[in-house]
């Protein structure tokens, strides 16, 4: 079966890849969740999100380029590095950054918080703080879409870490017996919390994890959001004409620690920055579309003003957007009948 | 010299059967390791072989024979003069037996005193049927009703069930929604709860809900919670079920009660009903439930027959205890299979000149604890029973409760009967003696009442 790297060509090969529209909406879409996460990281700093705050920076391409692959309908699920993977799916930044501030105007009225966030009207399922639990729901969601003959299919993220529960093969097995339409997308940004790839696992290439199962894998540059892109529809295609499940490994990094409260001493100190110098995902993009003119200096500063001022804008909601009344720690335990 | 051959078990709580069919006539010489007789119980037909070499001499139960106890000798065969000195031999099931009980050990059904709560009007016409037969005709019935139910499990399709409670499902929905799972609690669970916050409303059966501490993760952090987690968003209307407690000398892996354990967590609901009528209309309004619902059944009651009103509009509210039986001294909580014991010791009691009221349960959570505080209001004492054990159980619950709204009704300190504090053991006096009985609540009854 195929079991393959991406051999994705170099992107200056490629003039022909990806329209103006698109790649400016890329463009647009990473540096969103770049300057949320970043203003997400400042308001921790100042106390005002509290608790676990895990930030998605350095990963953008690889939820920004499934994005761009998937047709409405599709499903997201993931853990709980997920701010980056609501921002993507549609959900208004403004409830994201007030559901961190644990305030009535989040997502989830402010009850959820950094890890529990959904969207029913954007398809986003969650948002799980329980590592790999949502291999198997995703599945879940995939069992729902076989059930009623529909066309989505559900994407599935996880981390290098959760590649090694359990549940996660247990989910493998009935999703290629059964044929659902799933694409398992392993984000692997080489560190669970702080034990590496190597430390952990024992076949450390986990696009070979389906193999067993007859799922068919394939290695991403998770930093090129157009290998993620071009991948995502080969996936997406895959299961969605019935074929079955389809496994991403998507190689990514995140340059900040695992959460806020990590200080990241478990990889060498000067690592994040050779990423940041040499890979990343955005300044990747930029270089490209400017050097083929897909789009010019002025076009990218129109999107970062924006961007500056929607990111403004949320933290603002965040701050002033009230707790949740009293009454509601009693509210949303059941659903009324 | 002869052998007795004697009717054999084909399963630790099957007590008897039914000779379905002869394959040997007197005077045929058999070898061991030949069928000689086939035997069915209301879930299975086993083969049965010989463990013996020689001639069938006598034939002492007939082909067709039903209700045949455990034990009883069925054959006789002149055997070789090779004997051992031990008791005689009994035949041994051909296939590998999986835990597959019929009839139970559980004593028979008590008569409802008249006086005890309905919750259908008088002259309902009744049916009787098994609770097994209950839980699948409440299945039945939701599916019919609801393309978006479905069940999912071990052995729920082909096989019809480890205990035979989706019997027919699959012949009747096809494999679409009858889906025989592989052996992984802990991926179907997670599964069915996320086809469930999709939207769909699965039935999740565990073989028994021991094996759902694999999945328990599921139960808790995934169903229970998502509601609140997402702010009133998505929910997860699944059914979780299956036997619950001690089957009939399983050992301590596969006997536990998880009464208190789910009944413990804010966002599930938690049903363990007793007997069929309830068995069916508890399910049926779970299945509609749009809440994740535990639904802890019991093996020992599955094979027992009670009365069930006709119709498929049979349901029973969830979060309402029933008064089985009314009386004045005592107040005597029980659930599941217990509710059973609590009637019988509430016989014995009424010998003793104590009347003993008996309130069912039946939902653990939501409590009803208006229809408790009510009962000890009225008798001023109070015997909790279950089948778990004691430390943060159900009782503690109860007791609870009642101290918290009813603590100056009281006129004696309230007791607990439970399971002793310890693994379920395998010996048979050992299972015994650790399990709580009538004898148990009995001496209970009487202590709270000085009599």
């Amino acid at each position: 079966m195929a079991m393959k790297k991406s051999t994705t060509p170099a992107s200056k090969a490629l003039a022909n890849r990806i329209s103006r529209d698109e790649a400016l909406a890329y463009y647009r879409d990473m540096l969103l969740i770049r300057r949320f996460e970043e203003r997400a990281g400042q308001l921790y700093g100042m106390g005002l999100i509290a608790g676990f705050c895990h930030l998605y920076i350095g990963q953008e391409a690889v939820v920004v380029g499934m994005q761009g692959a998937q047709k409405p309908g599709d499903q997201v699920i993931t853990g709980y590095r997920d701010h980056g993977h609501m921002l993507a799916c549609g959900m208004s930044p403004r409830e994201i950054m007030a559901e961190l501030t644990g305030r009535i105007g989040g997502s989830s009225r402010g009850k959820g918080g950094s890890m529990h966030m959904f969207s029913k009207e954007a398809n986003f399922f969650g948002g799980h703080g329980i590592v790999g639990a949502q291999v198997a729901l995703g599945t879940g969601l995939a069992l729902a879409n076989r059930y009623r003959g529909n066309e989505a299919v559900s994407v599935a993220y996880f981390g290098d870490g959760a590649a090694n529960q359990g549940q996660v093969y247990e989910s493998f097995n009935m999703a290629s017996l059964w044929k659902l339409p799933v694409v398992y997308v392993v984000e692997n940004n080489q560190y669970a919390m702080g034990t590496s790839v190597a430390r952990a696992s024992a076949e450390t290439e986990l696009y070979k994890r389906g193999i067993s199962f007859e799922i068919l894998g394939e290695e991403v540059d998770g930093m090129d959001v157009l290998a993620v892109k071009e991948a995502a529809a080969r996936a997406l295609d895959h299961a969605r004409s019935g074929q079955g499940p389809f496994l991403l490994e998507m190689k990514t990094y995140r340059y900040r620690g695992h959460s806020m409260s990590d200080p990241a001493k478990y990889r060498p100190k000067d690592e994040p920055k050779h990423v940041r110098d040499t890979r990343d995902p955005i300044e990747h993009l930029r270089l490209y579309g400017l050097e083929i003119g897909l789009f010019s200096e002025d076009d990218l500063k129109s999107i970062d003003r924006d961007v500056k001022e929607i990111v403004a804008d949320a933290a603002d909601f965040a701050q002033t957007s009230p707790e949740p009344d009293p009454s509601e720690l009693m509210r949303h335990i059941y659903v009324e009948a | 010299m002869s052998i007795e051959i004697l009717m054999p078990a084909l399963s630790p709580t099957m007590e008897e059967g039914t000779l379905a069919k002869w394959l040997v006539q007197i005077g045929d010489p058999i070898k061991a390791g030949d069928v000689i007789a086939e035997i069915e119980t209301d879930k299975a037909t086993m083969e049965v072989e010989t463990i013996d070499d020689g001639v069938v001499e006598a034939i002492l139960i007939e082909a067709g024979t039903q209700n045949v106890k455990v034990n009883t000798p069925i054959a006789r065969i002149s055997g070789e003069d090779v004997q051992s000195k031990l008791p005689p031999k009994t035949l041994t099931p051909a296939s590998p037996v999986v835990a597959e009980p019929a009839a139970s050990a559980t004593p028979a059904p008590v008569h409802l005193a008249a006086s005890h709560q309905s919750d259908y009007p008088v002259g309902t016409p009744m049916v009787k049927v098994t609770v097994r037969d209950a839980l699948r005709d409440a299945m039945a019935e939701e599916m019919r009703r609801d393309p978006d139910v479905f069940l999912m499990g071990e052995e729920v399709g082909q096989y019809q069930g480890a205990y035979k409670v989706s019997r027919g499902l699959l012949e009747e929905f096809g494999e679409r929604r009858v889906i025989d799972t592989p052996i992984t609690e802990h991926g179907f669970a997670g599964m069915g709860v996320g086809a469930a916050m999709a939207g769909l409303k699965p039935i999740v059966e565990f073989m028994t809900m021991n094996f759902a501490m694999q999945a328990i993760d599921h139960i808790i952090n995934s169903a229970a919670k998502v509601h609140y987690m997402s702010g009133g968003q998505i929910s997860a209307p699944i059914v979780f079920r299956g036997p619950n407690g001690a089957a009939s000398r399983v050992g301590a892996q596969h006997s536990q009660d998880y009464s208190s354990w789910y009944a413990n967590v804010p966002g599930l609901k938690v049903i363990a009903p007793y007997d069929a009528a309830d068995a069916k209309g508890l399910l049926k309004s779970a299945i509609r439930d749009p809440n994740p619902v535990v639904f802890l059944e019991h093996e020992l009651l599955y094979g027992i027959e009670y009365e069930v009103p006709e119709g498929d509009e049979w349901l029973v509210p969830i979060g309402k205890a029933k008064v089985r039986r009314q009386g004045t001294d005592l107040t005597i909580t029980a659930h599941s299979r217990m509710v059973g014991f609590a009637l019988q010791a509430a016989e014995e009691l009424a010998l003793l000149g104590i009347s003993a009221e008996v309130v069912d349960l039946r939902t653990l959570r939501p409590l009803d604890t208006e229809t408790i505080i009510a009962s000890v209001k009225k008798t001023n004492r109070l015997v909790t029973a279950e089948e778990g054990w004691g430390p943060m159980g159900v009782g503690a619950e109860v007791v609870a409760c009642v101290v918290d709204v009813a603590f100056d009704y009281l006129d004696a300190p309230p007791l607990r009967v439970h399971q002793k504090d310890t693994p379920l053991a395998y010996a048979a006096n050992l299972e015994k003696l650790s399990l709580p009985n009538v004898a148990d609540i009995v001496a209970a009854a009487r202590a709270v009442t000085n009599r």
